[in-house]
Formats: structure tokens, sequence, C-alpha cells
């Protein structure tokens, strides 16, 4: 026993290499940045205001339509600060308040705040109540003041608020009780102590308030009524009057407000002009004396010349945007209008009351990716000899951002993709011979300096200078950045698609933008005034024997939100980024199938469900119909229709009837359809296996060399049901009322495989389904906490497949195909776990070979990712498990999930807004590459079992390469040295 | 053994022959001396060879039965270093089961050899080696038992299936909610 005892370490030590429990995938310090990259974006500018400090850095607040209020760097465009409001807390109106506050409305006007301007720290916040829903307006006049106090005034639900600057109390408010009035502006006259409160009453009536600023006393109420109604939208020309147009939008009212008196002056469009070809519109803006509209071909701009009298300025058919007014000096107002001219942009910047002569006139060119300008806004600095020079903001179509000044892009930021809408992965070119050889040569100085820097590093010889040189050098190491496909696969292009209809292709190395194209079918035209794009496909992967093509993607983009709007099919091509061809299709699309079968160049068959329900196959060549026609009987597709609660499949029938179909066209026929009562439960949630999916085997071993077989389906659906009560917001139901089904559906046969029913549970339910398992979080109103749950699924009638020589032998049909029509016999093993956040997104990771474990990825309410081991989310954990279960690595259950900080992806940074989780199996099998993206994008490497398969980044070739050198030189003196001594002892 | 060599190589200066003529009359030129029967003396010789070689059988075939129950030690031995190493899979356990399962091997391959001082046409190698063989079967057995008890043989389902790849589906049903 004693010679045992002495064995006991070297066992000890050979069980501890070989099962580790807990793999820590945390990152050292020096690793953040090697592999990972992150970058922060605000999305699509709404606002923005200069701020008019003399001292410190320049920068301007903005406010986005991601809920961002942001403060940029004039010089550089970088973020100083940045707040990500919640998504039902959309901002209304910012402003700047005495110079150094930040004053923001939001939630229709019922919250206000206010930031520190140049750190954007909150100072206060005061809910404004009222008592209707109305639009809210946010103004901040510089110089009205009760008892030493600057004032905001928010008009919102319904009332006026008069609220301090400083501290946020509210100081008068006045309610505007009238039903259907509808403020669209207020307005302080500089130098006054009124506040006009003008809008719509009732589509015909003109209504003006006239308030007390002090006190917010009614000083004045007028109303007029004009018969033919107005279109809701003014312009402000002066402080005392307003242009509007009439519900026909073919005469325009000035109507003057001034001294309490409403007079209207009518003034017919085609008056002014000749041919004003169809109804106009007009563009809010508050110039003092112009204003615009717009009808189909021109833009119009037109004077107010004094007693309601209006004359035409210019009238252009180019693309105009005008900016907000920047007052420059007393009494003088300048704006800037923006127009379009082919491949430039030109800026002018003009005095209120001069529309002939510009301070500045610019021409820049302008990408025509960026498509047109949609918001300017101005700002100015003096000159060192005392004139004015002028900066603009332009916001483009395709959200970006641009600063220009003195004739040229200061810089850009390119905020689309704060909004991403669809990722796919997609390869980069082969390295070609003799492409990087040169380079390689140029850089072996380097290459060995480094090499030797980092043994130096290895050995602990490295200065602090060394240190910081290997860190830099690591960071920007070439090798991740390089256009070609690497040996491992880490090197890819993710292809995004923006809600704003721009394709980008970020390189995965460092995240830079490779190319981006703005799809033409989703350029907003006279055709379609709101395009949407709406999913990536990849539609080409070329490999094995059509490498000579490159690979593309399929965009789909339809012509606003209706199902049978018309629809484009984009194929980009994702190493150069054309547009390799574009199909205006005659059908709508309700449903994009890819099929699992590719022709002879890798184009992947897709079929397209139109809301007639026929099914169109693309692409539209006869080998794709050979292939399909091959393979028609087996292919079904099935419908979810979640507004009331059905399920259908459906089957392929025929050739369409219809005289006008091609033979691209199938009728399809119903199969079968699930129910859910509406009063039972509501669909909340559905989810299938990712198409691309590697499964490696169709068995599980468990302990005692027993085998359990994974039913593996790409045909199974998961569906959460809650009860109709349970869909509203928390706090609104009781847990008895309120619960949750969890259904697998077979989707060709519609038959209910599993079905589990959580009591007391309800939603947001958030699922992901990969190989035979689902994961699924959901609240539970019992025990007040989110809960995890999994479902593995297991295929019972392949269990009896156990005579050892019948499988040595092959005589099994545990790989032969198999028809979903055979009943399958499942079951199922559950559990389910507390989990103490709640989650925005949930992704599962994917290797190449699916042979690596799996690690759930959970986007926390924190923004951040976190990687959960998908061992803890086993239903064979028990409290107490055998020795054999010990060594096969089931941990022992506990009632929560563990959240460990060193397995956050994302250490130490935030994914504002995090929407989705994309995972691509890297070449290497132990590597999966993760993409997240909300506001920010996030991209990293993981190795859920660690990198088994290859070396670590810092393994030092230099050092196994001197350790050779040394060993080869010791061989080699100690030879000598032996046939030395034999010599000499020969010679005794 | 090169110095040895040396120095003979370098030059004979004397040598005694110690080859026994006697047995070659017909080169002899002196006739024997009277009274001496050289017959005799040889079937003396003889005999007392014959002895020797006997004993030099006998003591052969003690020796090959020797040899032959030699593994048998090691069998014992090998049974102790695999109760030590206990029955889970690491480094010691396997450097031990594969230096069990060598052993044998290695041993049969060379079976003839390890006969060969004992090869004699009076001695009887058949029985030693089949103990021999069968002693070394019987630790080959000992190294698979131990390779079956550490879970390294392929006897369960689960090592055949492992790595089978999923059954292929006939039909495929794609859709989902319309976009």
């Amino acid at each position: 026993m004693a010679i045992r005892s002495f064995f006991a370490p070297f066992l000890f030590f050979a069980l501890c290499s070989y099962s580790s429990l807990t793999p820590v995938l945390s990152l050292y310090e020096d690793q953040v940045g090697l592999m990972d990259w992150h970058q922060q974006y605000i999305g699509k500018v709404k606002q923005a205001v200069f701020s008019t400090q003399k001292t410190g850095r320049r920068r301007v607040i903005v406010s986005t339509e991601e809920n961002v209020i942001a403060s940029l760097d004039l010089r550089h465009g970088e973020i100083f600060w940045r707040h990500l409001l919640g998504s039902n807390d959309v901002i209304d109106g910012i402003d700047i308040g005495l110079g150094k506050y930040v004053i923001t409305l939001s939630s229709g006007g019922s919250v206000l705040r206010s930031w520190n301007l140049p750190d954007g720290q909150m100072m206060w916040e005061s809910s404004l109540q009222g008592p209707k829903h109305s639009k809210s307006l946010l103004l901040v006049p510089t110089n009205l003041k009760i008892e030493k106090d600057n004032v905001i005034v928010v008009f919102s639900n319904g009332r006026l608020h008069a609220v301090s600057c400083i501290d946020g109390e509210v100081l008068w408010n006045k309610d505007f009780e009238a039903e259907s009035f509808e403020a669209l502006q207020v307005i302080q006259p500089p130098g006054s102590d009124l506040i006009y409160v003008v809008g719509f009453a009732a589509s015909s009536q003109f209504e003006m308030y006239q308030i007390n600023a002090r006190n917010g006393e009614l000083l004045k109420h007028e109303r007029a009524t004009f018969s033919s109604g107005f279109l809701r939208e003014v312009s402000l020309v002066s402080s005392e009057t307003v242009v509007a147009l009439d519900s026909t939008g073919s005469i325009l009212l000035t109507i003057s407000f001034q001294n309490g008196e409403i007079s209207f002056q009518q003034t017919p469009i085609s008056s002014l002009v000749e041919d004003p070809s169809g109804p106009a519109v007009i563009i809010p803006s508050s110039v003092p004396g112009i204003f615009a509209i717009k009808t189909n071909a021109f833009t119009i701009f037109i004077r107010v010349i004094g007693e309601g009298k209006l004359e035409v300025v210019e009238k252009t058919n180019h693309e105009t945007t005008v900016s907000n007014v920047l007052p420059i000096s007393e009494g003088q107002q300048a704006f800037a209008l923006v127009q379009h001219a082919g491949s430039e942009i030109h800026l002018a910047v003009k005095i209120a009351h001069d529309w002939d002569g510009n301070l500045l006139k610019e021409s820049i060119k302008m990408d025509q990716q960026r498509g047109l300008v949609h918001k300017v806004f101005i700002n100015n600095y003096i000159r060192t000899d005392r004139s004015h020079g002028f900066r603009v903001l332009i916001v483009m179509e395709d959200h970006s951002l641009l600063l220009l000044q003195q004739g040229a892009i200061v810089w850009s930021r390119e905020d689309g993709l704060a909004s991403v809408i669809d990722v796919t992965a997609s390869e980069l070119p082969v390295e070609r011979d003799g492409v990087s050889v040169a380079k390689v040569e140029h850089n072996l100085f380097e290459w060995l300096k480094g090499h030797m820097l980092k043994l130096k590093g290895t050995l602990m010889l490295a200065s602090p200078e060394d240190v910081a040189a290997i860190q830099s050098m690591r960071l920007k190491s070439s090798e991740k950045s390089k256009m070609t496909r690497d040996h491992n696969g880490f090197r890819k292009l993710l292809v995004v698609l923006t809600r704003a209809g721009k394709l980008f292709a970020l390189h995965t190395g460092d995240g830079r933008i490779v190319w981006s194209h703005f799809l033409q079918s989703l350029h907003k035209s006279g055709t379609c005034q709101s395009p949407i794009g709406l999913n990536l496909y990849q539609w080409q992967v070329p490999h094995h024997h059509a490498m000579d093509e490159n690979p593309s993607v399929l965009v789909i983009s339809r012509c606003g939100p209706s199902s049978d709007a018309p629809v484009v099919l984009s194929f980009v091509d994702t190493y150069t980024g054309k547009e390799l061809n574009s199909l205006s299709l005659v059908h709508g699309v309700v449903q994009v199938i890819p099929l699992p079968y590719t022709d002879s160049t890798e184009q992947r068959l897709h079929l397209l469900i139109d809301s007639d329900k026929h099914a169109h196959l693309y692409p539209t060549t006869s080998e794709a119909l050979r292939i399909f026609k091959r393979e028609f009987s087996n292919i079904y597709w099935y419908s979810v229709e979640d507004h009331n609660g059905i399920i259908k499949g459906h089957a392929l029938k025929c050739k369409c009837t219809d005289e006008a179909a091609d033979e691209f066209c199938f009728d399809t026929r119903d199969l079968w359809s699930v129910v859910f009562p509406s009063e039972s439960g509501k669909i909340i949630a559905t989810v299938t296996r990712k198409l691309n999916e590697v499964v490696h085997t169709q068995a599980k071993v468990i302990a005692d060399q027993d085998v359990m077989y994974k039913y593996i389906s790409r045909n199974l659906l998961f569906v959460a049901t809650v009860a109709p009560k349970g869909s509203g917001e928390i706090g609104s139901v009781t847990p008895e009322e309120s619960w949750l089904v969890a259904y697998l559906i077979d989707t060709v046969t519609g038959r209910i495989l599993h079905r589990v029913t959580h009591h007391g549970a309800r939603g947001p339910v958030h699922a992901v389904f990969s190989e035979n398992w689902i994961v699924y979080h959901y609240f539970n109103l019992r025990a007040h906490r989110y809960e995890m749950s999994v479902i593995e699924i297991y295929d019972q009638s392949r269990a009896d497949n156990k005579d050892v020589w019948k499988l040595v032998l092959g005589k099994h049909n545990l790989s032969s195909p198999i028809s979903l029509f055979s009943r399958p016999e499942v079951i199922t093993k559950s559990q389910s776990y507390f989990f103490t956040h709640s989650v925005k997104a949930i992704a599962v990771t994917s290797t190449a070979k699916g042979i690596t474990s799996k690690q759930l990825l959970v986007g926390t309410i924190g923004d951040q990712v976190l990687a959960l081991d998908k061992r803890f989310l086993d239903p064979r954990r028990s409290v107490n498990p055998t020795q054999a279960e010990k060594e096969e690595g089931i941990i022992p259950l506990t009632d929560s999930l563990p959240i460990i900080p060193q397995s956050y992806v994302t250490h130490a940074l935030r994914v504002e807004g995090l929407r989705g989780i994309i995972t691509v199996p890297a070449k290497l099998e132990s590597t999966t590459l993760v993409f997240a993206h909300g506001v920010d994008l996030f991209f990293t490497q993981l190795a859920p079992s660690r990198t088994y398969d290859s070396l670590t980044e810092d393994f030092s070739y230099a050092l196994l390469l001197l350790t050779i050198v040394a060993l080869v030189a010791a061989i080699f003196v100690t030879w000598r040295l032996s046939e030395r001594k034999e010599l000499q002892d020969k010679w005794r | 053994m090169e110095k040895g060599k040396g120095v003979m190589g370098s030059g004979r200066r004397w040598a005694v022959d110690f080859s026994d003529n006697s047995t070659a009359p017909s080169s002899r030129d002196i006739p024997d001396p009277p009274g001496f029967t050289r017959a005799s003396v040889d079937q003396d010789d003889s005999a007392v060879s014959r002895q020797k070689k006997d004993a030099e059988s006998n003591w052969k075939a003690q020796k090959a039965w020797e040899v032959a129950q030699a593994p048998f030690k090691n069998l014992l031995m090998m049974g102790f270093m695999m109760w030590m190493a206990g029955s889970t899979v690491h480094l010691f356990s396997i450097g031990i089961t594969f230096s069990a399962l060598w052993q044998p091997i290695s041993a049969l391959q060379g079976v003839g050899k390890v006969f060969e001082p004992y090869k004699d046409n009076k001695v009887d190698l058949l029985g030693p080696k089949l103990l021999f063989i069968a002693l070394n079967l019987g630790g080959l057995a000992l190294g698979v038992w131990k390779l079956n008890t550490l879970g390294l043989l392929p006897t369960h389902a689960s090592d055949w299936v492992s790595s089978l790849p999923p059954a292929q589906e006939v039909e495929y049903s794609g859709g989902g909610i319309p976009l």
C-alpha cells in the first residue's frame, strides 16, 4: 500500500491534465485586441447641435435613430461620450442649455433629461406627464429667464411645461384641453416674454395661443377656420408668421398672427410657378423669410416679402436639402443648401435675407455609394482674419455622417453599420503564386527582428520598451489582415446588410471595410419610395470544382412592408462588391427557402414563395430545374402564421396552371396544419436548426460505454406559445393564468414530437436549436426569476443497435437514408435552471466538422456576450453523479447556471444595443468566429474546447529553433570530444 | 578487443599448436610404444565424452526448462505492476499496459533465439518451447485483459458508432414566419 500511495501524486497529476471540469476561457490583458475587434457607431443622425463653447475641444452633440445621444469630436469624428437610451425611449429632441448642458426630450415627450456636456454625466431627469398623447416639441430659448433661472419650454402630451434648466424642476405648466388640438410649433420671439403655441384643430381650424412665459398665464387664444383644411406641416418664416399648405397641396397659406390677430393669405402654387406638376409638400425649415416646397419634379424656394406676398427665388429639379439656421451676427442668420449634381454635391451657404449672395459656394466630390444627402447641419467658426468660416455636417442616405469644411470631407463615419439587418460570411480569394513572396523577403529582417524580440520576451530579458514593441507588433500583425484565404480559415469577409440598404464587407482580421455597395434596388426612387432590404442569402459558395467563380450573395429587397409589394433580387460578388445581376420579380415574395441542393457551378437552389402560395425556383436554368425535378416529391415547406396561431405544411403539386406563369413556377397544396386556439396560446417564438450546421456523429456515448442515438433532423421546428394574457407587460398577469408551452413539430409531416408546459412562465422566449437539443430562455413568474430549459431528443428506434459484430461488419441501418414518414420513436430529456440575466439573443458556436463541444453565446441585458458551456445545460445532470458519470464530464446539478466573469467573450467591452450574434466556423476545427452586432460591432475567435489542434499564438518558434540548434551543436561537440578521447586512449 | 587485434597483427613471434594429432595415426612418424594400445584409450575417451555429453544435454534440458519458466516471474511482476497502475486511463497505466503487451510479443518473436544455446539433437525442446509460448501468451492475455479494463478495446457498440455520421433525410422542408 505504501508503494501505491507513492504513485498517487503521479495519478493525480495525470488526472488533472485529462479532465479539467470547467475550462476557463479568459484572456490575458495583453491578448485583448489580438483576435477581437470592437467598433462603435451611433446610427443615423436625427438631429445635431454644435457646442458653442469657446474653450476646450470643439464638439457636436447628435441624437440618432438608434436612440443614441453622443458627443463627437469635430476634428476627427471620434466619440467623446455616448448614451444609448432604451428602444422604447425614442429621442424627440435635443438642444444645449446654458452652453454646458445637453437637454434631451424622449419617450414621446415624457422624459426630459440633462447631461453634462464635457463628460456626459446625467445632471437631472424629470418626468413630464400630460392629459393626452401629442407631438412633443422642445424649445430652449437662450435669453428667457425666470428669476435668474434659464427655462426650457416643452410641449408634450397635450401640456406646455416650463422647466428649470438648473435642476429640472417644473416651474409651471399649462394644459391644452381642446380635444383635437395638435401643436405644430412653439415659438418664443426673441426679446419678449411671450410664447406662441400654434397648431391645428379638427383639420380645418388654425389655433394660436399666446402665453406669458413667466407664469404660464394664457394671454390670448385665437382661432380661425379655413374651409378646405390643412396639410399637417408648417414652415416658420418669421416669429409671427407660418406657411402651410391646404389639404389638396395646391394652395399656399401664409398665416400671420401678429398682435394676436390671425390673418390668412392664400396663394395658389400655380400662380407662382407654371406647371407645378402635382401636389406639393412643405419641407420643414425655419429660415426667416424663406421656405421650400417640393413637388414631384421640383424643389421650389419661395421668399415671403411682407404682407403675405410670395416670390419664387429658385426652382430646381436637383435633390436639395436645407440646413438649420445659424445666427452669425446681430440680425443675420445663415443657412446651408446642398444640391446634388451628378457625382458632386454643391454646398451653398446663404444669408437668410439675401438669397442671391452666397457666403460660401463649394463643390465636393461625393461617392455615389452614399446616395442622397438627407440632412444638413451648419456651424461656423471665426477665421484668423475675423471672417466667417463654415463647416457642415451632412447625413447621407446610407446613414453615414460626414463633416465638410473648406471644400473637402474632413471625416466620415459609416454609421449605417449601427443598424445591421443580416450577416453572412464569405471566403477570401485564394492566395495566388508569386503574390506575397516578395513581401516576405522584404520583411525578412523585420521578421527576424520580431522573433528575436519575442524570444527576449520569452526569456524575460525584454525591457519595458521591448515589451511595448512586442505588444504593438502582435496587434498590428499584417498576417491577420491580409486579403487572401489563410490555412486556418480565420480570415473571412463578413457581408453585412444594413437598414439603409447598403452592403458592407468587413474583414474579420481587423474589421476594416473592404468594400461597400449601395444597392441600386434599395435607392429611394420614383417607383419605390421606401425600399427595404429584407435578407441576405449565400447564393454561390464555390469550392472543389468551381474554384474559378467568385462567391456571391443574394440580397432580397422589397418596396415597402406589404407582402405583395414588388421584390428585387440582387446578386453581389463578394470579392469585389459589384452587383452582378438584378432581377425585378413579377411576383411577390413571402418566403425564401434555400434548398439543400446546388448546381454544377455551386449556385444554391432557392425556392421563393409568393403570397398566392406559388413556389418559384431560382436560378432559372434548365440544370437547376432538372435537379429540382429529381427531388420534387421530397420538397416541402411550411408557414407560420403567428397572428392567428396556425402552422401549415405544404407540398409541391404541379406546374403553375396560370397561362402567364413560366416553367419555374409550381403550385402547392396544403398538407397539414397545427392550430393553436387563440384562447390557449399565442405563438411567440419559432426556431429551427441552421441549414449549414454540421453534425459529426449521431451517437452519444454515455457512462458505461452505453450509446444513445441522437434524433438529428433538419426538419424540426421549435414553437413556443404563451397564454394570451401572458404576452403583455411583466406584472400584468398572475402565475396562475400564465403558462408557456414548448412544441417540437416535424415540419414535413406536421407530427408533434414533443410538448411540454411550463406553468407560471411567460415570455419573451429566446431559443436556440442545434444538433438534437434546444435551449430556451423565459421568465418564471412563480420564482420571479429567469429560467433556461434544455430539451434533448433521442431516437429510441435505433437504440437496439447494440450487437458489436453487426456493427463491426457494417450490417446495420444506421447510415441508410431515413424518411420522416416512417414513424420515429423519440424520447426527450429535459431540465430547467435559473439564470440571472435577461437575454437579448442566444446563439451557439459552430465548428467546421462539429466535433468540438458547444458553447452557448448569451447576449445579456448588459450588452455583453457570455459563453456558457453546453455541459451546464445537460439534462443528465444530477445532484450526485456516479463515478462513471463524473468521468464522462457530467457536472453536479445546481439550481442556477453559473456566470463566470472570465467567460464573457466581450471581456471589458459592451456591444451597445446588442441585437444578434452570428457564429461562423473557421477551417480549424477547434475554432469558431463570433460576430455580435447592435449599435456596436464586435468580432472575436472562440475555441470552446481550447485550441487542441494548433499551437497557441504566443508559442515561441524562435525558442524552439534555438533549442534545436543548441541540441544539434551539443551533439556535434560531444561527438568530437568522444572521438578525441578515444584516440587518446588508443595511444596510451 | 581492437587493441588485442592490433598487437596480433603486428607480427607473430611464437606459437604453440595445441591441435591433437593423436587420433590420426597415419600422420604419425613415430610408432606407438610397445604395450600401448591406442584403441582402448580411444574407447575410454569416448565413454567419458558420452557421459560428458549426457550431462551437458541434461544440463541443457534443465536450463531450457528454466528459461521456459522465466516468463512466469515476469507475469507475476506484470500483474503486480498492473494492480499498481489502477484502472483509469493515464500515462502510467498506458505505459505499463503497452509494455505488458510488448514484452510477450517480442519474446514470442524470439522463441528460436532464446532456445538456440540449448539446441541439441538429444534435447527435446518442444516442451519448454510450448511452456514458454504458453506463458507468454498468458502474459499477452493479461495485457489484453488490462487493456480491456482500461476500456481501450473496441468491445462496445459505442466504439463502433461513435463516429458514425447522421443518417441522410429523404425529405426537406423549409419556411418559417413570412418576411
